[in-house]
This record gives structure tokens, sequence and C-alpha cells, in this order.
């Protein structure tokens, strides 16, 4: 905690800060080369007093841009977390009045404006050290996460779980604790009273001897001017009256009226909307198109080609849709146009065999199972849109989009404008699941595109075909995993192959105790973007591994929940994850005829995850799903009540996933294109029953926004072999339950 | 000729072209924009509003089908005290929206399912709300919707 943001404030006064000089502020470049600690000297005074002045109005004062108080007494946390959904506002709002000893009635949460002195330096600490090999963090992040971050800072970033465990525990905490000494030391000072005689209460300094309490309103201009430590005493759980309290969200109430606005949602005066249509192979261009069949529509103003699309302007969405639709625009295919999902299985599949075969033991078993999982869509549910105007050599533009701050970069970048040229207003999301990572947003470069060219602020809608279409999938992955057992059932050796773009060394792992551990990745390519899908590679690679360990278990002849355990260090969390889930469960009691349980043990992001499925076959021969257990450990949970819906929402989306949802690839281009062909799971099929369940420990905090995930799959296939005896190698597992309530007669 | 509707109680001239489909007519020319696109084909109904009360997929009814007809959409659904719809306060109690970029219409499907069956089973629960959320909020839906019930 020696270095953190604490350290940048200059400690002047908020009244002094307004009228600075605007300076030219560089944003990523030159700072980030060579990488190391020195890329985070990104929050310079200059960036900082700009922030300060962009959001300190007349009494009010700034403590490092990301808190202000009021005279009023209202303090304002600005976030550099985006919130779709997972409750990072308030959970960081929790962590700042937790150490503040704030009243939870006058905190306000404001999204931070795209600044540079708003770059997230806690977050981007906390990833440093971890690529610094600090051994706390060391399983927290995913290979491929850790590259996009160094490609992103400096970094407004939403992902990776990482608000309460990097932003909130390393950021907030401590700048509420420090704050906190701030006021106390004036409010001393004015009293005339050491500090030590000071305490502090729901947004009051509270000298007991005197009975006299001064309001955090009235002291705070002149804390301002005080130097706020780098290294205050953080709160022991004990003392939580905020960090572990179901406190409930902020946002949820303007969700119930239709009020909460959301990027399609902006309309500005003047505004046309435009909808676009891109090359059906990613990498493809536009060739030709015919314009006049569009301009013969009634309300479509204009066509406008660009590179790799062909996007109609009209009065408004229905008349764009209709301009668009009379178009007969040709595209090239990239030089992709013979590659589909089974050409890239097949060409993973030899990688993956290249592999060094596992020596078979001299008295046991040897295993081998092909595991293969197909492209995901993140389905958002609010289709991609940006709005912008040009104007007078100036960009406005809002969106949604899971780092504001690179997303203003690249606007400016598109536009070929300065960054300062650009004004980008983050607005909420109807969903993300790491779909709105700005490095493969196209909309971002097409919006800028087509505002330089009207007159007018202009609204780009994509359909929800092209999202489906053109979207930044979870990355097609075959692995090849093999391993023997002892004579005793135990593990002797585990080998697997795995062929896709990044290295997924942390989610190639498994927490069993296993004499000979090897992950081979084997790099594979293909025209789509390497994207993140909730909880990024321990999707793919939590099914394959939690597969075959159930496979191994079957093999050994044991029990898969004790097989697990015999390979788990006693007193692990691990173990004692597992454990909670099995007695939860009820694992080993009886069941309904046709009703299966499965069990999978899964870490990512720092948090444990175990789920155990209760599932039979639909008619049909898809599963139905009766019955979720989870057991989570992520240390500290900030808001259990949002941190139990994250969970479910996991669950829900890795079940959905598992049961009916692939991306397929045919002649280089996608053939799902909605909502019929790319099935999310309905209520009516979502589990009745999910019960969640925390441990709290003060194990270093883990994330819990994609965790909830990785488990449920490959428990849902375990659970389906209970009753069937048929292994699921493949998702998703629709097609191959059916085929094997065939084989049930 | 534009169209005569009534909506959230009050008479209204859509002048819309009669194709265009009511969701539009709704976000764009009245900017009510608390019910949303999701997909333009009826398949996960969060443009749902009601048409003279009954449950209704508004991307995919034009304005020329609804002549004459009572509208109501999210922004109605609060009572002319300005007060909450019971299940919109069960939503709130019971945390349901996560993005929230679906819940209109899964409030409004609630509705419609809560004036039809005063206290649905959960199996016309099951039944009656098809509308999807991408963030698996549906345990709480059902909870909330029991909730509104017993309110």
């Amino acid at each position: 905690m020696a270095d953190n943001p604490v350290l940048e404030n200059d400690g002047a006064a908020p009244a002094k800060r307004k009228g600075v000089k605007r300076r030219a502020f560089l944003i990523g470049g030159a700072a980030l080369v060579g990488g190391g600690l020195f890329a985070l000297k990104i929050a310079d005074s200059a960036a900082l007093k700009k922030a300060i002045a962009s959001t300190t109005g007349a009494h009010e004062a700034s403590f490092l841009a990301w808190i202000k108080i009021g005279a009023d007494d209202v303090v304002t946390l600005y976030s550099p977390h985006i919130d779709f959904g997972q409750g990072s506002h308030t959970g960081l709002a929790q962590m700042l009045a937790e150490e503040l000893d704030a009243d939870w009635s006058k905190i306000k949460v404001e999204q931070a404006p795209p600044e540079g002195g708003f770059a997230n330096t806690a977050l981007g600490r906390y990833f440093m050290g971890e690529m610094g090999g600090m051994p706390a963090l060391a399983n927290a992040m995913p290979t491929s996460w850790v590259s996009m971050m160094a490609r992103s800072m400096p970094v407004q970033l939403t992902g990776g779980s990482s608000a309460m465990r990097a932003t909130g525990q390393h950021g907030f905490r401590v700048i509420g604790a420090a704050t906190r000494l701030a006021l106390i030391e004036e409010a001393a000072s004015r009293i005339g009273v050491p500090a030590a005689e000071l305490t502090t209460e729901k947004g009051h300094v509270v000298h007991a001897k005197s009975g006299q309490a001064l309001r955090y309103g009235a002291l705070a201009e002149g804390a301002a001017g005080r130097t706020l430590t780098s290294e205050p005493k953080l709160k022991d759980r004990k003392n939580y009256q905020f960090i572990g309290k179901p406190v409930p969200r902020i946002d949820i109430p303007s969700k119930v009226d239709g009020t909460a606005r959301y990027t399609i949602d902006v309309a500005v005066p003047d505004m046309r909307v435009a909808t676009i249509m891109m090359a059906p192979v990613r990498d493809g261009k536009l060739e030709a198109v015919d314009e006049k069949p569009a301009l013969a529509v009634a309300g479509v103003e204009k066509v406008i080609k660009l590179d790799e699309a062909v996007v109609v302007i009209a009065k408004g969405y229905w008349q764009a849709t209709k301009g668009l639709q009379a178009l007969a625009p040709k595209f090239t295919d990239g030089g992709h146009g013979t590659l589909s999902s089974s050409s890239i299985f097949a060409a993973q599949d030899a990688l993956n065999n290249a592999g060094k075969p596992l020596a078979a033991p001299a008295d046991g078993k040897s295993l081998t199972g092909a595991y293969k999982a197909p492209f995901l869509h993140q389905a958002m549910m609010e289709p991609f849109a940006m709005v912008a105007q040009y104007k007078d050599g100036k960009l406005e533009a809002w969106g949604g989009l899971q780092d504001p701050l690179s997303t203003r970069m690249k606007l400016a970048a598109a536009a070929n404008i300065s960054v300062d040229a650009v004004t980008f207003h983050p607005m909420i999301m109807g969903g993300g699941f790491g779909r709105r990572f700005p490095d493969y947003c196209q909309i971002i470069d097409q919006i800028a595109k087509i505002a330089l060219q009207v007159p007018y602020p202009v609204k780009l809608i994509w359909s929800r075909e092209e999202e489906v279409k053109h979207g930044a999938y979870r990355p097609q992955v075959a692995a090849r995993l093999q391993a023997s057992l002892g004579k005793d059932g135990k593990i002797l050796a585990w080998a697997s192959d795995y062929a896709q773009k990044d290295d997924a060394a942390r989610e190639g792992t498994v927490p069993y105790t296993i004499p000979e551990f090897e992950a081979r990745h084997h790099d594979y390519i293909s025209n789509q973007v390497n994207a993140f899908w909730r909880s990024v590679n321990a999707s793919q690679h939590g099914f394959f591994n939690e597969s075959f360990v159930d496979e191994l278990a079957h093999a050994a002849g044991q029990d898969p929940y004790q097989f697990r355990r015999a390979h788990l260090p006693a007193g692990s969390r691990h173990l004692a994850v597992l454990d909670a889930v099995a007695k939860q469960s009820g694992w080993g009691t009886s069941l309904p005829a046709g009703v299966g349980r499965g069990i999978a043990l899964v870490e990512s992001f720092g948090t444990i995850v175990a789920e155990v499925v209760e599932a039979s076959l639909k008619d049909d021969g898809t599963p139905k799903v009766h019955k979720v257990s989870a057991v989570v450990d992520c240390g500290t949970t900030v808001n259990p009540r949002n941190g139990e819906a994250q969970i479910m929402g996991g669950i829900i989306m890795g079940l959905s996933s598992a049961i009916g949802e692939e991306i397929t690839l045919e002649k280089g281009a996608v053939v799902q294109s909605s909502f019929p062909d790319y099935p999310v799971l309905k209520l009516a099929d979502s589990p009745p029953v999910i019960d969640v369940q925390f441990i709290e420990s003060d194990a270093p905090m883990g994330g819990l926004g994609e965790p909830g995930v990785p488990p449920a799959a490959p428990a849902l296939a375990n659970a389906l072999f209970a009753i069937t005896g048929q292994r699921v190698r493949q998702l998703p597992i629709k097609a191959q339950a059916k085929a094997a309530l065939v084989k049930l007669g | 000729m534009p169209i005569q509707t009534i909506v959230n109680g009050k008479s209204v001239s859509l002048t819309a072209e009669p194709d265009t489909p009511l969701l539009w007519a709704l976000r764009e020319e009245l900017g009510l924009t608390g019910t949303k696109f999701g997909c333009g084909i009826a398949a996960c109904g969060a443009c749902s509003v009601h048409v003279n009360g009954e449950i209704t997929r508004s991307c995919s009814v034009p304005v020329s089908a609804i002549s004459g007809k009572a509208i109501t959409t999210i922004e109605g659904l609060i009572n002319t005290e300005g007060a909450l719809h019971p299940l919109q306060q069960a939503w709130i109690d019971a945390q349901v929206p996560q993005c929230g970029y679906c819940q209109s219409g899964q409030i409004m499907a609630a509705a419609a399912l809560l004036k039809k069956t005063g206290n649905p089973t959960d199996a016309q629960i099951d039944e009656a709300m098809t509308n999807i959320c991408r963030c698996g909020t549906y345990p709480r839906i059902r909870k909330a919707i029991h909730a509104a019930v017993r309110a």
C-alpha cells in the first residue's frame, strides 16, 4: 500500500484549482513503453488538477478527484468502473463509506469522466503487482486479460471481476481512510484538542468529552488542504458496518420505472438514426453498392460506405432499416471464404494430436478425452448503439463501453483529431459480459467516421442480427486431455494439449495434487477476434478439466466427490468449498428416478466455486436442471445479496451456454442471426432452486462477477453422465443428450 | 393520416408511417424510451407493452393495427398519484434488476399476468414469463411476482 493514489494529492483547496490552465495530457503512447511500474506514473499533477476542476464546484472539496465532500455533507464518489448491473457502484460506495464512517444517506456515486486524471491507478497497480509476480495475486487474472490490460493502460477498465478486490480494496478503502484522518486532524485543530480524543460516526467527527460533533461538510475544505497519508490503517473486519451488508443497490429504482437511460435511449436535437450492414465474413470489405434503392425509401437521407460496411441514415430506425434492406451490397470474403467451425476444429485437433502422448502406467489405467467448446456470443440485451456529433472540429459522443477512457482515445484516433477535441459521455449498459471492451468494438470507429460525414448528430444502432453475426466471441477451443491412474486410484500424471490463440496457463490448471502435470498451449488463430466472454477461458477449460476429472473418477471406480477430495490438500480452501457444497446439496442422498447429480470445482479470478447440479432429460432429450447448489469462497463478500445475484446469474449463463448456445461458421460467415437460433435460457428452463452460500475468510478478496459461470457446464454434463452413462465432450450439450436418450431406449 | 390512440391514458395522434412498429413510434415519436428494442422479431420481449390490456411485443405490431386502442407502457404503470405499481415495489424489494435493460418488458409481462391470474402458480409464471434476461435475474423475478401478490 506504499504506492497509491493518495500520494498524488497536492493539497490545494478546490477554489484555487479553478482556472488552472488546461494542459495537453499525453494519454497512452510513450508512457507505456517498457511497461513496468513506470507505466503507472500517469496521474501527473496537471491531469489531476484537470480532473478536479472538471468535477468540483463551489463549496465542494476534492480528495484526489476520486471523492468530493460538499458543504452540504454530500460525499460523491467518482467510479472508474462502469456498472452494467454487477453492482460495482454500490459496492465501491460501501467500501468508501466503511473507511470514511460516512452517512450512507449522503453518499452519491457518479461515473468518472474519461479523463487521464481518472485513470484507474489502483487497478493498474494491482494488475502490475500481479505482472511482477506478487504471489497473492498470481492466480487472480486470466493471462489474456493481462495482455489486454497492458495494451489498454491508462485504464478505466471494467473486467476481470476486479472492481471490489482491486479498486475497492486498494483504492477507495485507502482513500476513505486517509480522508477520514484528514477530517479528524482538521477537527482537532478547530476544537483545539488532540486528534486521539476524536472519533468519527455517520458523517461527523465527534469529541465525546465536550459533546461536540462537527459535520464532514463543515470540515471538508480545510481537510482537503492537509496532506493525506498514503498508508492509513484499514478497519478490522469485526468493525465493518457497510462491508458484508446487503445494502440495496443504488441503481435499481431507475430500472423498474423506465427512467434508466441507456445509449440507445439518447436523443439530442436534430438527431438522425443510422443502421449498418457489415461484410458477412470478418475481414471482408465492401466492394460495391447501388445506393439508389435505399434513397428511394421515405425518410432515408444518406447512404455511407465504410471499408467493411454500408450504413443507411434516416429520420428514424425503422426507415433506416427499410433502407438498408433495400440494398444489395457486395462484399469480399477477406480470404476466409472456406473457413468453418469444423475446419477450425480439425486444425485444432491436428495441433493437439501432435502433442506428446502420455506414457501408459506399468500398472494402472490411462485415459484420453477430446473436448470441444464452440464460439459463444455474449448476447447482451441492448443492441450495440453509439451516438455522436462532429461540429467545429470537435466530436461529442455517447456510448457504453467497458473502458470509457480508451474509448475516448479510440474516437479521437478514428476521427483523426486530438483527444482533447473529444467529449465522451459514458452511459449505463444493457449488459456487456465482455462484449464491450473497446479493443474489439468496431462501433467506436464506425460512429466517428459516420459523424465526420454528416452535419447533424447521429445514433448508430446495430440490429440484433448484425450483433449476433459480428460479435466478439469467446474463442472456439479444442483440447486433448490425457491422464494415467495408479492402481490405488490416484492420478499419476496429467497432460493436456489445447489449441487457441492465447495461452490459458492459469485456466488450464487444476487445484488437484497430481505428481506430473503438464498443459501445453498450441497457437491457433482464426479470423475472429480473440474476445472475452464472462469468465474468459475459465469457462472452456473449466468444462474440459472438470469433465475429465469426472471421467477419471468413474474410471477409478470412485464417487466423483470423494475422488476430488482425495486429490485436494488437507486444510485447503478448495477442500473446504468442495465439502461444503457436498453437504449443502445432500450429495449421496437418493434422488427421483431419472435425476442425476454432477459436481464441479473451479477457481477463477481469485474465487473458488463448487457447484452441484441436479438434472434430468426432457422428453425431447434436452437437459432439465432442477436445482443448483453453489458454495463460494471469495474471501470477503462486500454485498452478499448482490454477490448472490452475481453467482446466480453466472450459473444461469453457464447453463444456458451449455444447453443451447453456439456460434458456428460456414463459408467464413456466422450461421446464427438472432435469439431463435441462438437460444438463451428463459425463466421456465432456468433452475427453480439455486442455493448460494459464501464462505467468509481472511483470504485475499476474489471477484464475483464471473466465477459463478465455469463450474455450471461441467456440473451439468457430469449430472447427465450420472443418468445416461454418456460422456459429454462437446458443447453445447443439446444434441448429445438426445443421442444419449436414444441409447437408453 | 395520423393514427389516433391512447397512450398511458392520454389521447395521442401518431404521424409515423402505418407500417412503423409501435415500438419505434413510442420511442422515437413520443420519447417513451422505457420500452426497449431487443431483437425486432418478437423473440425477446424487451419491447413488451399492454394493448387494450393484452401483453404485446411492440416491435412486431405496426401502428396501423393499434388505431383507437389503449396502450400502457412502463411509464404508465405508476398510478396517477405517482405511486409505484406493486410489482415495481416488489422488484426493488427483491433487488431484481442487474443491467436492467429487459426489466421494463419483464414487469409489463408480469403485470399482464397478475391482471389475468390474481395469484399465479410457478407453472403459470413459467408459461407467462417468456421474456429473455441475459443477466439471469429469473429466480428473483419469480420471487418478486409472488411477493407482489402478497403485498
